[in-house]
Order: C-alpha cells, then structure tokens, then sequence
C-alpha cells in the first residue's frame, strides 16, 4: 500500500509525519538537528530514501545533512559554500551597493534521475550544485554574473534565492526565483540565464515593470507540462504559457492576493492552490479565517477551501516553501503554520485536519510519496 | 593535551559529551586551538569561524581562564594553563536574541 512521508523544517528542528495512504493516523518522528533552523528538506525523486537538509544557525551557520535511509540516520556533509571568482556587490536596502555575503540555504533540490545531484539556492542569491551527494558545492556562476546582478536588492527576508524547478522534458532547462530580483531560466544548463519577468508589474519598485528587482515569493510548475508556470508574488498570482517568457495576472476574486506559497495539483495541470495573506505589512489571513483558495481554471475563479481550518482568531503565516503535494490518486494537499501546525487534506482540499498542532514555526513541507 | 569546552548544540553535532581533550603541544592561540578542534572534528568548519576568512563567527565567543578574549587576534598567545590542559579553552554561543 501506498505511504506518505511529510518532511517539515522549523524554526526549532526538523520533523518526519509519516502515513499510510489514508493520511489519516500519523507517526511524528523528531526532532532532529534540535534547536537549529530547518529552511528545507527535501528526498530525491530518483531514490526516496536519500534526503537533503539545509541546517542553519545565526550562531553556528550553516550545515548541510544528509540521510540515506528516509531520515533515520543523518550525516553532515559539505558546507562550504564559496562564490566563484569575485563575489561583487548588489545594492543594499538603501540602494548603495554592498558586497555578496553566503549566509543560508533556503532551498534544495535534488536532481530528478540522480540522488547524488542536488542543487542549493542560497541567501545571498546565487545557485550551487554538488555532484557528489552534497560533499562539494560549485556555484553555477553564470546566474550571478548576469549583467542585472549589481541591481538586485534584498527582500524584507533577506536577498533569496529560494525556487528552483528542474525541467523533467529538458534536462539543460531550469527555473529559479529570488527575492528581490525576479526569475530566471537557463537553457544550457545553467552557464548562461534570462531574466523573465516580462508581464510582471510591481508598484513598489521605481521602475513598476523593470526587467529584474520583482519580489517574486515562490514558482511552481506541472511536471506534465513545463511551459506552464504559476507565480505568487509578493502582490499578484501570475501565470505564463510559454516558459516564463510573458507572465499574465490570474489573480481574479482572491480576496488578497499577496502570499506566499503556491501550488499545482499532482493530476490536474489546471487545479492551483495558494493562501492568501491579508497584506504586505499584515501578515495574517484574511478576516482571521485561514483559508486556502483553490483555482480549477489555471486562475482567475477561486474558491475557498476553509472545511477544518480555523475561521476565527487564526493569525499565522504560511511561508513560501511551506506547502506540497502529494500524488496519490485522491491528492493530498499539505501546509504548515507559523503557529507550528501542519494540516492536511487528503481529498485534493475539500476537508482538512491538523497533523501535528504545536511545532515551532513552521519554515517549510515537502512530501514524499512511497510504494 | 589541551582541553576545549564546546558549546552545547556544537557537541550534539560531533556526538560527545562533556570536556573535549585534544592532542597539543606549544604554547596556544585561538588560531592553534581552533586548528585543532577542526582537525579533529571537520564538520565544526565554518562553525566556530569562517571557512575562508577564518573570522570568527559574530556570536561566538572564546573563553581563556575567566577572560574574555574573543577580541584578541587570532595568534595571540593564550595562559600557559590552557597550553598546559590545566583549564578549559571555552568556545560558547553568545547570548543574543532576548
């Protein structure tokens, strides 16, 4: 029978929810790395079995784990994380230029044919690559030496790179996402990159439609159709149709289009979830009801999703790597808090109950799903 | 031999418990003693200093014989009661963040 595996990072450590395919009696394993910040963790497509975790510590830095038996056991791997050449300067916060600084992993992405291959997106952005299972880390420097470097800018959370999704039709193609600077793709593997950002408009940055400085807050993407991108920005839900080229507003009735996280059904390429966040400087649901809006239409016509999540006095956030997907037939939709609860449902939606209630905060979900 | 006192989150990744005894000898800087921790744990890379600048992290502190001494450069030279394994070489976690 089927199984699930949901990999939650917090504020506080790293858990493990595990179910049959029901999803509806849960195994909670951890804390592992306890007390230590868990941006990401995230198991290999090509071996299940294999994990990768982003480790960090504002006393102690980073560290990079890695599992080789579905998180039973951990092992610190390579952590250094070096910028290749002359690291150079982006602007500051106050628009003066300042120099690149690694200070996290915000992201991992395994390779989808080899569990030895996984890619880092870092804070300050740039993009690694290690070959080796996460031994060495090499920096895919193409990305940072684009020509707009210079200009990106830090987001409120700092200067991010925190998306990345590997083209299953075309090995050399990518997508990552930074905030502030927008997104990009490569075609060639990652020596050279794009800005593409062209449909975005921003109303909080000098130039509102600029080729980069867009806080782009999280992509996703259809493994069953890699043209199509959906985007949440820190404003505006945006779709492209033709890989990230042109972007268009699906933002339609939301009630609040800033958020977070968003994303795309397991077996329905139109079928988009995102929650909405009540304002850039309120970082709360709606009304105090969380709610997840679900889009059957790729955008546009929403409809909330609100049967077993709190509808009173709910203030928390659901931050952008925070929410995943299953791909059981009848699809499991997860999200964590940054009140420490992770929620589930496992009817593409329609209902929800809380897995665990009291983590700490909440940074990110991922989900696996075994045979 | 000389002996370091690791903090407590720094311990739980390198497994141990308690004092941690080091093969020494000559007298020791927070440079030497570093070199030695990292030698003997390389995980604790980028840890304690940074990897390439060999800095040491903002919110760590060293600790000789009750001083303060996270200021001193790195190749000052520390008590001969810490060269000596007499007292602990302390490296702790700053408290920061309330």
């Amino acid at each position: 029978m089927s199984k699930v595996r949901v990999l939650v990072g917090t504020r506080k450590g790293a858990f493990i929810l595990s179910s049959d395919g029901k999803r509806s009696r849960w195994k909670v394993d951890g804390p592992f790395f306890g007390g230590w910040e868990i941006y990401h963790m995230k198991g290999s497509p090509a071996d299940p079995s294999r994990l990768y975790a982003s480790q960090c510590s504002g006393w102690f830095g980073q560290l990079v784990q890695r599992s080789s038996d579905g998180g039973k056991t951990w092992e610190p791997v390579g952590n250094s994380f070096a910028y290749e050449g002359i690291a150079g300067t982006h602007q500051w916060y106050d628009g003066t230029a300042h120099p690149w600084e690694f200070k996290r992993v915000w992201h991992l992405e395994p390779s989808l044919r080899d569990p030895e291959v996984v890619f880092a997106g870092v804070e300050d952005a740039a993009l690694f690559r290690s070959g080796d299972g996460g031994r060495n880390w090499t920096e895919l420097s193409g990305l940072r030496k684009h020509g707009s470097g210079p200009r990106w800018q830090p987001g409120a959370g700092g200067m991010c790179l925190h998306s990345i999704i590997l083209d299953p039709a075309n090995e050399k193609r990518m997508y990552i996402a930074i905030s502030a600077a927008g997104s990009f793709r490569t075609d060639d593997g990652g020596e050279t990159w794009k800005p593409i950002n062209h449909g975005l408009r921003s109303e909080h940055i000098p130039d509102p439609t600029a080729e980069v400085g867009h806080c782009v807050h999280h992509i996703t993407m259809h493994p069953s159709r890699p043209q199509v991108l959906f985007m949440q920005k820190h404003w505006d839900i945006m779709r492209s149709d033709d890989a990230g080229d042109s972007w268009r507003e699906v933002s339609g009735n939301l009630p609040s289009d800033f958020g977070f996280p968003i994303e795309v059904h397991p077996h329905e390429p139109e079928t988009i979830y995102v929650v909405p966040i009540k304002s850039d400087s309120e970082h709360f649901p709606p009304e105090g009801k969380l709610r997840v809006y679900r889009s059957r239409t790729g955008g546009g016509e929403w409809e909330a999703l609100s049967k077993g999540l709190p509808q009173k006095n709910c203030y928390v956030n659901v931050l952008r790597d925070a929410m995943a997907v299953d791909s059981l037939d009848s699809c499991g939709v997860y999200f964590g808090t940054t009140g420490g609860q992770v929620y589930v449902s496992a009817d593409s939606g329609d209902t929800w109950k809380a897995i665990v209630r009291d983590l700490p905060a909440v940074l990110s979900v991922e989900v696996q799903t075994l045979q | 031999m000389i002996k370091v006192i690791l903090p407590a989150h720094l311990r739980n990744l390198v497994g141990i418990t308690g004092t941690l005894s080091l093969e020494f000898s000559g007298p020791a800087t927070p440079r030497l003693v570093i070199d030695a921790v990292e030698g003997a744990y390389p995980v604790l890379r980028g840890t304690i200093r940074d990897q390439a600048t060999k800095k040491r992290r903002a919110f760590v502190r060293f600790f000789a014989c009750g001083q303060d001494v996270s200021l001193e450069p790195d190749d000052t030279p520390l008590p001969d009661a810490i060269s000596a394994g007499r007292e602990p070489f302390m490296i702790i976690g700053a408290i920061a963040g309330g």
